[in-house]
């Protein structure tokens, strides 16, 4: 039940070359251009599904050059943790040159039920954006999106954006008892064997026990479909 | 400044010149888990050309790329302005790959379609219909949804000894299918072309309803993402 316990907590990470660089850029009609100049977001995500309660978010702010995940190349040992068992510690914490900040959600977002975090970070161009979060009862699926472009959003502005189904591809789709970390069975989460095809993919759904497969631990009530959430990010500072 | 506002309108007079024959780069994904693409073809034309259309009967040269995954009567049904580009991939699209970037002069054509049918189904594919081509240089990416023919039951068959060309699912390319099932329905409802409901599958390899596996072949929308760039 780790998924369940997060703390929130903030890894700012300053990138003070970073932001001498852009500021150094030469933009002159960009009369904003200052070193420290402190972007924020106010981040919502909604669970929009039957029975798959969310694992604590995990969102972070990085350059173009940062990537969580690319369909059809395998998945990070950092994304297989939080796509397998709801844990975004390993992925928070990483450092990379090319994160500026991370923010974990406090908490298990439950179906029907929506969450709210603030992130920001001291740059001022090349803002992007990646949001993972785990469906619980299942085996290795989650919800995101990497690199959402937020240079051009201003102050006050929201965007919005459905998030799809993703499949790590890390563990099979077995649905079996044990298998599953989230209320529907309390088996396992993480487990560094990787049993399946090895690369990202949309996920193709799950089957449980109403549609015939008698040894699964789901049952209806756990299929889902396109969208499973909604994300909005707003520009506060 | 007369230099510069002289500069500026120039690209526009190209692009004015220019806006019936475009250059494009045209790379298709597959963002399944578990299901193939046969060879995908990519049909560049004018407004009122279709490969298939939503509603309608398939006809049977569509039937024919969306129960064997055969382009070639689709190209053959062309008219002569149509620019085919077919096989992109150079064979199979496996899951999560992605088809090289092609470049297509499209000459005359403003507007763009594609297919390819989903391994293993009976008459499953991907299409774009007639999405329209910017004329603005760019990077353009659409979603495509999986759709029914509408022309053969969907019972999970597998029968490589027809080869998809009556009855029955031709291949199942992963190599992760089964044999032996008693088939999962013996109807099909609606015979135009709409948007597919998925595989049933079961979980036996020897038996049960469905020679498919219902935890690999199954998706959910969309099944395919196209990147077109307008140069």
């Amino acid at each position: 039940m780790k998924y369940l316990n997060r703390k929130a907590g903030t890894l700012a990470i300053a990138i003070f070359s970073a932001s001498l660089l852009s500021g150094c850029g030469g933009s002159s009609d960009n009369d904003n251009v200052s070193i420290n100049d402190t972007m924020s977001y106010d981040i919502t995500v909604i669970n929009l599904t039957s029975n798959q309660p969310l694992s604590p978010l995990a969102v972070q702010l990085h350059s173009s050059e940062y990537s969580a995940w690319k369909i059809g190349d395998p998945a990070s040992e950092n994304l297989e943790i939080l796509a397998e068992a709801g844990d975004n510690s390993s992925l928070l914490n990483a450092q990379s040159a090319n994160v500026y900040s991370g923010v974990s959600g406090a908490g298990a977002i439950a179906p029907g039920v929506s969450d709210m975090l603030s992130i920001e970070a001291n740059v001022n161009s090349d803002m992007k954006l990646t949001l993972i979060s785990m469906l619980v009862n299942t085996n290795d699926a989650f919800i995101g999106k990497t690199g959402v472009d937020l240079s051009g959003l201003v102050v006050g502005e929201t965007v919005k954006y459905s998030l799809p189904i993703y499949d790590s591809g890390t563990e099979a789709n077995s649905e079996l008892e044990g298998t599953i970390p989230g209320p529907a069975d309390g088996g396992e989460g993480f487990n560094m064997a990787r049993d399946d095809v090895d690369y990202v993919a949309r996920h193709p759904g799950v089957v449980g026990m109403d549609q015939g497969y008698s040894e699964s631990v789901l049952n209806s009530t756990h299929g889902f479909d396109s969208p499973a959430a909604v994300l909005k990010i707003t520009r506060t500072e | 400044m007369k230099t510069q506002f002289l500069l500026s309108i120039l690209p526009l007079s190209l692009a004015s010149a220019m806006a019936f024959s475009q250059s494009i780069d045209v790379e298709v994904t597959n963002l399944t888990h578990g299901m193939h693409f046969t060879p995908v073809l990519v049909s560049a034309h004018d407004s009122n050309t279709h490969l298939f259309s939503a509603g309608e009967t398939a006809t049977a040269a569509l039937q024919a790329m969306a129960e064997g995954g055969n382009t070639a009567p689709l190209i053959a049904a062309s008219a002569a302005t149509v620019v085919n580009t077919d096989n992109i991939a150079a064979g199979l699209l496996a899951p999560s790959a992605s088809s090289p970037v092609t470049a297509i002069e499209t000459g005359d054509n403003t507007h763009l379609s594609i297919v390819a049918m989903m391994l293993p189904t009976n008459d499953g594919f991907i299409g774009l219909d007639g999405w329209e081509i910017p004329t603005e240089a760019g990077t353009y990416t659409i979603l495509l949804n999986s759709y029914d023919a509408g022309t053969e039951i969907n019972d999970e068959i597998i029968d490589t000894v027809n080869g998809g060309a009556e009855d029955g699912i031709p291949a199942a390319p992963g190599m992760d299918a089964g044999t032996g099932a008693s088939g999962v329905t013996d109807m099909e409802t609606n015979q135009t072309v709409h948007i597919h409901r998925g595989n049933t599958g079961d979980t036996s390899l020897t038996a049960g309803i469905s020679d498919v596996d219902s935890r690999i072949h199954r998706w959910l929308n969309p099944v395919a993402k196209v990147v077109v760039t307008v140069k």
